[in-house]
């Protein structure tokens, strides 16, 4: 995973609420067994109006997106992450996320960053007039201002922004406490059940 | 005296491997269920990394998201399916994990075939890469979606870093009324709850009727928990939960059985256990739903209007009514009854299973589906489908004009050929109605599977305690 610090650009000012990841990826691009190359599909069936956000050319390669409550509901498809990750966008200003989206962010290296309504209204009101990327986001201060005359605090998790400062690979940061997941297997209960004996054939007579 | 607890406290105490000061927990899984969607660049990111899977005894995958439900001798007509398919073959084979193929009898969506050979039992944790996880809460399993790189994260340690969910009760109290069943249940509490309103949460659903709801019934509750915007949703395991699992292929036998059964019973939320968030829904006021909007959050009572977008509460909420209205081709003051449909689809994780197909029957049986309507049924698994041809419910079905489908995820999200044309309007007893969903501008209105067979005969929606 690549580091996040800080992302500084102009915002895409997507106005909609409950946008799920249906909508970011539709279903005929998940078939893809690719890691890249989502960009160009994202929000594909809203693409196909061309006054749609993202087709306008002030906000090609933006970095922020703004969206309302609870972006990135519904389905778990990590691909939502890479189609905007492959747009160009780095960070992902709501008022709430998807639980999931946001975890799969998280893991990807996109940041989300929730603030009240009434900033994202504000951001969203004026990300337009906005248009030489004088949105810079600090991680490290957990900060988003426009320019000197608006600043605002955001919160975190600690781990997650340790991790995305520093560029973490979470499967590494497990495998280092291996001992601890052999210790646990050891103790476990044996009556838990297995897949062991669930590959044997049990073809359909056609 | 230590602390009363919740179900999900119990569940998540069993379960970490490794707890730390400012990070979150590391809880082992006890079951990781692999399809062909959200596996291929997991297993990529374990070849490239060199890292193998940990236990592949406690992974199991199938094919089910972009199966064709037509005849599998034939040929795939999709490449893009074929070779997502053959990719999970050449996975479970390199990495020895055990897979339920196409023409394997216990071949079907995730969600029911691990419950009905007794995979899924009280006091797990299970994840899979898909938000219908949830399902599995209905056994008292602490059960979640996860997103492919975490797929990759469980594949290569059987663990998953989380920090500790707050928790919610969702209690149903009263009986349910004639015809209201276990997806009116859910619809309603998520019109409640709003799409949002679980959010950072597990739900507990408690109360006199989900404890009378069978077990398929509380998979359906549970199932739609990432609709109202839980990862996680589950219930107590009681009686009912163990008659279910009893002589199951997965289940324990003999005093291994007696003995997680003692266990079981005690994953209950203990008296006075506290919840970050509490709501109480009267289940004698619910009646059969039907959605009208983009969100499964926007549902009405069968008898009731399609809503005003002038009534809203809120601007924002206004215009994501307006939207939706305009999408779904919905004129504010509709009658629902008066509401045609195109097609019927009754399948999916939500109401795939025998007891949804039983109960579509009872409405089916006799009857002709309308000239104007084409409906399919598809079942959730290969042994929904050979138990529903054994009490010759096939033929019910074939009598009155439904197709009868080869198993699989098929029109809940359309990734294989069965998908809405535009603008086209189905019943679907499937869990989500965002726009495109079912197939691009396709609208859909969720519906339970009794209300799907209802429509399917009308050609649109009849109030289904009408009927019966």
């Amino acid at each position: 995973m690549k580091e996040v610090k800080q992302v500084r650009g102009n915002a895409i000012p997507l106005n909609r609420a409950d946008v799920d990841t249906d909508q970011i990826i539709p279903k005929q691009f998940l078939k893809r067994i690719e890691r890249t190359g989502y960009g160009e599909f994202a929000f594909f069936d809203w693409r196909k109006d061309d006054d749609f956000i993202t087709n306008r050319p002030q906000y090609q390669g933006a970095p922020i997106m703004l969206a309302q409550q609870n972006f990135g509901c519904g389905s778990s498809r990590e691909h939502a992450v890479w189609a905007l990750e492959d747009m160009g966008v780095e960070a992902i200003i709501a008022p709430s996320f998807g639980d999931i989206f946001r975890n799969n962010c998280s893991k990807v290296g996109l940041l989300t960053i929730q603030l009240d309504q009434d900033d994202v209204d504000y951001l969203m009101s004026r990300a337009e007039e906005l248009p030489e990327g004088e949105i810079v986001i600090n991680l490290e201060n957990q900060t988003v201002m426009i320019g000197s005359d608006w600043s605002r605090q955001f919160k975190i998790d600690e781990f997650v922004k340790h991790r995305l400062l520093n560029g973490l690979d979470d499967i590494g940061i497990t495998l280092a406490n291996e001992e601890k997941i052999s210790s646990f297997e050891e103790i476990r209960s044996i009556f838990l059940p297995s897949t062991d004996q669930a590959g044997q054939d049990n073809l359909k007579i056609n | 005296m230590t602390q009363p607890q919740t179900i999900v406290d119990k569940i998540w105490e069993q379960h970490v491997v490794h707890s730390e000061q400012g990070k979150p927990d590391l809880l082992y899984i006890d079951l990781h269920l692999v399809h062909e969607v959200t596996s291929p660049q997991a297993f990529d990111g374990l070849r490239m990394t060199n890292r193998s899977v940990r236990r592949p005894d406690l992974t199991l995958a199938t094919v089910d998201h972009n199966v064709p439900t037509t005849d599998r001798t034939l040929p795939n007509p999709d490449p893009l399916s074929t070779q997502q398919i053959e990719v999970l073959r050449t996975n479970c084979n390199d990495f020895d994990i055990p897979l339920w193929d196409i023409f394997d009898l216990r071949q079907g969506i995730v969600h029911i075939i691990s419950p009905e050979h007794g995979l899924t039992q009280p006091g797990m944790t299970i994840v899979c890469g898909d938000s219908h996880t949830s399902t599995h809460g209905a056994f008292g399993a602490l059960a979640f979606g996860i997103g492919t790189s975490e797929v990759e994260h469980v594949l290569a340690t059987q663990t998953l870093p989380q920090s500790r969910p707050k928790t919610m009760s969702v209690e149903v109290t009263g009986e349910l009324g004639f015809g209201v069943t276990a997806k009116d249940v859910i619809l309603a509490i998520i019109q409640r709850t709003g799409v949002d309103g679980g959010v950072g949460h597990v739900i507990e659903y408690r109360g006199d009727v989900i404890r009378n709801l069978s077990m398929e019934e509380r998979m359906t509750v549970c199932n739609m928990t990432i609709e109202g915007g839980a990862r996680a949703g589950l219930i107590a395991p009681d009686e009912k939960t163990f008659q279910y699992l009893r002589g199951k292929e997965f289940s324990p036998s003999g005093l291994d059985w007696d003995r997680q059964v003692e266990n079981w019973k005690k994953l209950v939320s203990d008296d006075g256990a506290i919840f970050d968030k509490s709501i109480v829904l009267d289940g004698n006021n619910i009646a059969p739903h039907v959605t009208w909007g983009t969100t499964p959050a926007q549902s009405v009572p069968v008898s009731d209007v399609v809503p005003n977008p002038d009534d809203a509460t809120t601007a924002s909420s206004r215009e994501t009514a307006q939207r939706a209205l305009k999408y779904m081709g919905l004129e504010a003051g509709t009658a629902i009854t008066d509401i045609g449909i195109d097609r019927v689809f009754i399948g999916s994780c939500t109401n795939g299973r025998i007891e949804d197909l039983r109960r579509a029957a009872t409405i089916i049986d006799g009857q002709k589906v309308s000239s104007s309507v084409n409906a399919m049924i598809v079942p959730g698994s290969g042994k929904v489908k050979q138990q529903a041809e054994e009490e010759g419910l096939d033929v019910i079905f074939k009598d009155a004009g439904f197709e009868w489908r080869e198993p699989g995820c098929s029109m809940c999200l359309g990734m294989n050929p069965d998908i809405l044309l535009p603008q086209e309007r189905c019943a679907s007893t499937s869990n989500r109605n965002f726009e495109g969903r079912q197939g691009a501008g396709g609208r859909t209105h969720l519906v339970s599977p009794e209300m799907a067979a209802a429509a399917a005969i009308s050609g649109n929606f009849v109030d289904v305690r009408e009927i019966i």
